[in-house]
């Protein structure tokens, strides 16, 4: 009942549960990137597709794994969520390092290696394609140094409550 | 090659015929849910509407106007494809029919089927790695072979194929997600990983059918079924995962510390 009652404001246990939390945004946080990249860039603005001429054999296995792993990781992603929820463990500071974290390495990924390296696919078939590879790449990389100072921060902080509730005790 | 003009004269007769079996399975699964709701706590009437949901989208792959399209249209086959091997089992396992089987039968024949179910060759083809080998594994087989090609002139080989995709769809979800009894149970984690490569495979199929049409199919219309089965099959493994998900939620709930339950 009591836990029932403070379930909005009391997330006291989201010092016994920091990995979860970071895993949960990270799951979600690939998801959301892969979903906003077949959304917006291959279905809405025909940018590219899932099937680009350029396409190997070796990226359409690697497209598929990873297809089907982001599928899971956003509805799965969440779940852990309602599970944090209803332990009073969710941290909305650490699942957001986490979700920049799982989007921002993901993006990073693509940019540099689907896109540069293997070939697959590129952002955009135009003659000045530098500038989309920089913002895209850039983008990335801002995300994953924001995700790391939330995650260190909340690290830190999580190590001063834990001590605060030991000398509380 | 288009062999369904050969039943044009006694087509509807034809149809009463083929429909029966299907007519059948929903009787008595009513008869054995009304039945058994006298003598055990009432069946639920949701599992009730997703069998004869399941029971109907399995029937239009074997008669009416989609199945006789099927024949000579890829996209239309595609559509029943995705009826038949992951909906239909889907609605079917939802509909939990060994549990009404197990209501309905008497207690010593009950127990003679559940030791069945237990042995040892149940529980390799139970197995979500054989499941899938059998269900993806199957359809890969099937468009990129010509085999595609042949099953259309021998009804009995179109009649097999199909009814595999069928069966095999069922016991890849039964492996998956738990809701008849399953003596067989394997850990989370692992029915996770089996059903992510799963979908990979199907996702991988259904991108190179998009490109590399099975024999005898126009590009136009390998290209529309591709993204039908690429789409739709993610929109019906949308509900696998949230299932699985969601019985994980429910199992790994956090009980009363007192009790000293550990879970995970």
């Amino acid at each position: 009942m009591a836990s029932e009652m403070n379930h909005n404001q009391d997330f006291s246990a989201r010092f016994d549960y920091l990995s979860r939390n970071l895993w949960s945004g990270i799951l979600f946080g690939l998801g959301l990137v892969a979903f906003f990249d077949e959304a917006v860039f291959h279905q809405l603005l025909h940018w590219h597709h899932f099937y680009d001429k350029s396409t190997t054999e070796i990226g359409l296995v690697s497209d598929g794994l990873f297809h089907a792993f982001s599928w899971f990781a956003t509805i799965g992603g969440l779940f852990l969520v309602a599970d944090l929820n209803r332990r009073n463990a969710f941290w909305f500071k650490r699942w957001w390092g986490g979700m920049m974290l799982g989007g921002g390495i993901f993006q990073l990924y693509d940019g540099t290696i689907q896109h540069k390296i293997m070939r697959i696919h590129q952002i955009r078939y135009v003659e000045n394609v530098l500038i989309y590879d920089l913002v895209w790449n850039i983008v990335a990389a801002l995300m994953v140094l924001t995700a790391m100072s939330l995650i260190f921060r909340t690290g830190r902080e999580s190590k001063r409550g834990n001590g605060k509730i030991a000398n509380e005790q | 090659m288009n062999n369904n003009h050969i039943h044009h004269g006694s087509e509807q007769a034809y149809d009463l015929f083929l429909l029966f079996p299907f007519l059948a399975a929903i009787i008595i699964y009513l008869l054995a849910a009304s039945i058994t709701s006298c003598r055990y706590r009432k069946w639920p009437l949701s599992r009730t509407i997703f069998w004869i949901l399941g029971i109907l989208c399995t029937a239009l792959v074997f008669v009416g106007p989609i199945a006789n399209r099927a024949h000579s249209d890829f996209t239309v086959h595609m559509l029943g494809h995705l009826f038949l091997g992951m909906l239909a089992p889907l609605l079917i396992v939802l509909a939990a029919p060994m549990t009404l089987v197990l209501r309905a039968l008497n207690v010593k024949q009950a127990r003679l089927l559940t030791r069945a179910l237990k042995s040892r060759p149940l529980r390799i083809l139970s197995d979500p790695i054989m499941t899938s080998l059998l269900n993806v594994g199957g359809v890969w087989i099937l468009y990129t072979t010509n085999l595609y090609a042949i099953m259309h002139d021998y009804f009995l080989l179109y009649f097999v194929i199909h009814v595999h995709v069928f069966f095999a769809g069922y016991l890849f979800t039964i492996s998956i997600i738990y809701i008849d009894p399953a003596p067989h149970r394997s850990s989370y984690l692992y029915r996770a990983i089996t059903l992510i490569m799963a979908l990979a495979a199907h996702g991988m199929l259904s991108k190179y059918i998009y490109a590399n049409p099975p024999a005898g199919v126009p590009a136009a219309q390998a290209e529309i079924g591709g993204m039908l089965m690429y789409y739709g099959g993610d929109l019906i493994d949308l509900f696998l995962i949230f299932l699985l998900c969601l019985q994980w939620y429910r199992e790994s709930r956090p009980r009363d510390i007192s009790q000293g339950t550990e879970n995970a």
